[in-house]
């Protein structure tokens, strides 16, 4: 099972604090990958929020041919970041990782974001599909203030591999995932967190239902619904899908992926809409154990489980920071100093949702439909 | 001697018993002479006979060897091709002494015979061909186990549900956001279809008429008490011919899809119940194919047609009903499939999924097509080479058709590259539990695609004992002398058959049939939704067959 640590903040903080979270859970993965994603970059990137950031890893070929694709679109470089790479004993560095920051070509300055967006991903799909079949390109995101750093290995040996213990690199909200390979091969395009026009998500577990809901979402006439080179990555497309392209409120999500009974339906002041929701979007009800984090281009996070509860997870911290982790030692690692009893588990109905700017927790049951206050939940229990 | 004319009987064209598809094995030392097998066959296959033996006999203490003849007592086979034995077994159901037996002979050749008077052999029941079928060579190979835990049947929570009717895709629901809640925006004028919430297994068209009151009333009983008692939403189509008044005016409706084929027989019964009825019935199947008879229409003998059956259908007794083989009013694809799917979805006010049913065909693709373009189609069954009728031409039955695995999976494919796989259900007939295997083949052709399966000769055979099966056994559905009293309108004969355990027998087969999908279901980690399109899960262990089915090779 693949360990979680995401931490949302008002504050920047760096991504070592996500790695020594991952680092506490140790057994529960295997070294088959670590990914961080950052996003409300600071240091160097906080005077280039409005620049969109293209993050990946490319051969001395590739850059090469990266290079004179990007001039060819019009895109101008305005900043590099490298990290500086240290020896570590079974950590094989490839040539070139980076975040460059471009500024848009001179067509694309007036359009509107949404524009933009499908520009910076049908842009990145066409730098993957370049240099797919060599490894030449690798690119993880291409978004303005999320940047992502991806490669094989224990994290906290990554860690030292990129120097980020001794690196600028901060941000408001990281999530990173120590991965423990199951069924699908170990391949970088594989390691969470997965991006797409700025909602990203990671998970513990085993999508059952994969599938069919990869079909589902390749089906959909939408360029971004590829790859799918781990049955998780169409977590986040689903976000994308419901939140972007369905316009469907944040909660919505929670009711198309783990969908209530018809009986539970029946309680809900929406159940007009569920029901249909529930009809139409059946083939993206997920299935096996999964705890899912993620974020939207606002900047909220949320955790979300499977309709069974099969994964741990859990929420706690202060106002201004929060963590969401898979195991609650990652929590204790980094936000000690919170009131421990707190801490919010979501079981199969809830979903923590942590506003941007890390003021507070909130959470939302599904069978009322509505968000719970602290004094609520105990009556419900009582 | 001179003067003697000798009459030579004519050996030579005569047929041996070894001719016959059946050699009835009858035990003269455990025979008493009942009479009770002659009585019972359907088709006279035995007789009662006196024949002359010479015996050599001795009595006494001392060997005194005597020939005697003898006049004996026997049951004879009748060596006649339209008295051949079916194998039905009825005779060794009755008879006290396990002296009778009929034996399936794998030399026959029945087939070479069975045209007498230029007539083709007719029969009911399904292709004959036991071999197994794609089905039942599809392996279920995606187990979920250490990498993550596996579910468990018994105690999770599992929805083994579908849907019949037409799903709006998600991009067309008229909905709106209102304080981050979503709800139905009724200004927008969106037609939202009728859709039914079912049992993922139904039970097939087969009609009052075809059945037996008996069969047709226990099927019925069974369906509702499923519903009503044990919480299983299983549907039953009515096939073609009606549906008994008290029924359609009942609040049980909703539990039958109402079939409508090209002989409109009990329409017009129907129609003018409208509205009298309390509920809407499940669904709207109009037939325009049978698997076991592709391209062939209805037939129901007139010896069939009796006094219920005339007033249900609407037609005057002992005539003999057939149901053409196309809607003979429609003369296009666009004007039988558009024009019907409206005229019955306005009949009932659009609130009743109208779907139609074809045979498994080669052109069931462009079908689908269409469909897919018309909003008010609510489903495509296609009902596959194997399944059975009541009646219909043996080279019907055994050589025309097309198989249904390839046929959804090809269907539903199809779907995809349109984006609108979850938009039209896909339901499959035609051979499901050929050897027994209902669930895992039903959850095949789930996996392969299909949202819903129907059954008719398995239901009949696992709840009502039907005698068919793929060496021709019995099959004698056409003749109205069905020795299980199933497919039979003569009292004599249904009689036999008790409403009540069939009902019965109904709700235990489908009771253990959601059990096993869910031990089916369980381990491939599978329990929130239906697995329609799970492609990943299933392997079959022939390299073409993979191939053609997009699925995984195994061996």
């Amino acid at each position: 099972m693949c360990r979680l640590a995401a931490i949302t903040s008002d504050e920047y903080f760096s991504p070592m604090e996500n790695v020594l979270a991952l680092e506490t859970m140790k057994e529960g993965h295997d070294g088959s990958g670590m990914g961080l994603m950052l996003k409300n970059l600071g240091g160097e990137f906080e005077e280039l929020k409005e620049y969109p950031i293209l993050s990946g890893i490319c051969s001395q070929k590739g850059i090469k041919l990266l290079d004179e694709y990007m001039d060819r679109l019009g895109f101008k470089l305005k900043y590099v970041w490298s990290p500086k790479l240290r020896y570590v004993k079974g950590i094989y560095p490839r040539d070139y990782y980076f975040a460059r920051v471009y500024d848009y070509p001179d067509s694309y300055k007036d359009k509107s974001m949404k524009e933009k967006e499908d520009l910076l991903m049908r842009t990145r799909l066409a730098l993957r599909a370049m240099g797919e079949s060599d490894e030449s390109i690798v690119v993880f995101s291409f978004y303005p203030d999320v940047l992502t750093l991806k490669e094989v290995g224990d994290p906290l040996e990554l860690a030292e591999f990129f120097s980020l213990d001794k690196s600028d690199l901060k941000a408001k909200i990281i999530f990173a995932q120590g991965r423990q390979n199951t069924n699908y091969a170990i391949n970088l395009y594989a390691c969470h967190p997965f991006f797409i026009q700025g909602y990203a998500s990671m998970t513990n577990g085993e999508n059952t239902a994969f599938v069919p809901i990869r079909e589902f979402l390749m089906s959909r006439g939408f360029p971004g619904y590829i790859g799918y080179n781990s049955d998780s990555e169409v977590f986040t497309h689903i976000l994308h899908y419901i939140h972007r392209q369905l316009r469907f409120p944040l909660t919505y999500y929670k009711d198309v992926i783990t969908p209530l009974k018809p009986s539970e339906i029946e309680r809900r002041p929406d159940r007009d809409a569920l029901n249909l929701i529930r009809q139409s979007l059946r083939p993206l009800c997920i299935d096996g154990p999964n705890c899912v984090i993620g974020f939207t281009p606002d900047g909220t996070c949320f955790m979300v489980q499977d309709s069974k509860k099969l994964r741990p997870g859990v929420v706690g911290g202060i106002p201004g920071k929060y963590g969401l982790m898979s195991e609650e030692c990652g929590l204790d690692k980094v936000i000690p100093e919170r009131d421990r009893s707190k801490d919010v588990f979501p079981m199969k109905y809830e979903m923590v949702i942590i506003p941007p700017g890390a003021s507070e927790v909130k959470v939302w049951n599904q069978l009322k439909g509505e968000f719970v206050t602290e004094e609520a939940e105990v009556l419900c229990q009582v | 001697m001179p003067g003697v004319i000798k009459i030579r009987e004519d050996f030579n064209h005569k047929l041996s018993l070894k001719e016959f598809p059946y050699i009835v094995r009858w035990r003269d030392d455990r025979c008493k002479r009942c009479g009770q097998c002659t009585a019972v066959c359907p088709v006279q296959a035995i007789v009662p006979s006196v024949k002359l033996q010479r015996v050599v006999e001795s009595e006494g203490s001392i060997p005194a060897p005597v020939v005697r003849t003898k006049v004996i007592h026997i049951i004879e086979q009748v060596r006649d091709m339209e008295r051949y034995c079916t194998g039905c077994g009825t005779c060794t159901l009755v008879c006290p002494n396990e002296a009778i037996e009929p034996e399936f002979n794998p030399q026959h050749k029945f087939y070479h015979y069975k045209n007498k008077g230029g007539e083709p052999y007719k029969r009911g029941g399904r292709r004959n061909d036991p071999a197994p079928s794609t089905l039942d060579r599809i392996k279920f190979t995606r187990i979920s186990m250490l990498t993550d835990p596996a579910l468990d049947a018994g105690r999770h929570e599992f929805r083994v549900r579908t849907y019949i009717g037409r799903i709006l895709p998600p991009e067309e629901l008229p909905l709106k956001s209102d304080n981050g809640r979503l709800v139905v925006d009724l200004s927008s004028g969106k037609f939202i279809p009728p859709v039914r919430e079912i049992f993922p297994i139904m039970i097939g068209s087969m009609s009052v008429g075809a059945l037996s009151p008996h069969m047709w009333e226990g099927l019925a009983m069974g369906v509702a008490y499923l519903n009503e008692v044990e919480g299983i939403p299983v549907v039953m189509c009515t096939g073609e011919g009606g549906v008994p008044p008290r029924l359609l005016k009942s609040r049980y409706l909703k539990y039958f899809i109402l079939q409508i084929a090209s002989g409109y027989f009990g329409w017009d019964e129907i129609i003018h119940a409208l509205p009298e009825m309390v509920e809407d019935p499940a669904g709207i199947e109009i037939k325009y194919g049978q698997g076991a008879k592709p391209g062939d229409g209805g037939l129901l003998m007139a010896q069939k047609v009796i006094k219920l059956i005339a007033k249900i259908r609407g037609v005057p007794e002992a005539v003999d009903l057939a149901s053409p083989p196309t809607h003979q009013t429609k003369y296009s694809i666009e004007e039988a499939v558009a024009k019907m799917i409206q005229s019955m979805s306005m009949a009932f006010g659009f609130r009743v999924p109208v779907y139609p049913k074809i045979s498994g065909t080669k052109t069931a693709r462009a079908v689908l097509n269409n469909l897919a373009r018309n909003p008010y189609a609510a489903a495509l069954s296609i009902d596959g080479e194997d399944g059975g009728t009541g009646a219909a031409y043996n080279v019907s039955m055994d050589k025309m058709g097309h198989p249904i695995a390839s046929n959804i999976r090809d269907c539903y494919l199809d779907l995809v590259r349109q984006g609108k796989q979850n938009e039209l259900p896909l339901i499959a007939a035609g051979g499901i539990g050929k050897k027994g295997h209902l669930a895992a083949n039903a959850a095949a052709l789930i996996m392969l695609g299909a949202s819903a399966v129907a059954i008719g000769k398995y239901i009949m055979q696992a709840a009502a004992d039907c005698f068919g099966d793929e060496y021709n056994r019995c099959n004698l559905c056409n003749t109205g002398k069905c020795p299980r009293g199933i497919t039979t309108q003569d009292p004599k004969l249904y009689r036999r058959l008790d409403p009540e355990k069939v009902a019965e027998r109904v709700v235990e087969v489908f009771k253990a049939a959601e059990v096993e999908l869910k031990k089916i279901f369980a381990p491939m980690g599978r329990s929130t939704e239906l697995p329609i399109g799970m492609s990943d899960g299933i392997s079959i262990d022939d390299k073409d067959m993979a191939e053609r089915l997009q699925i995984s090779y195994v061996c």
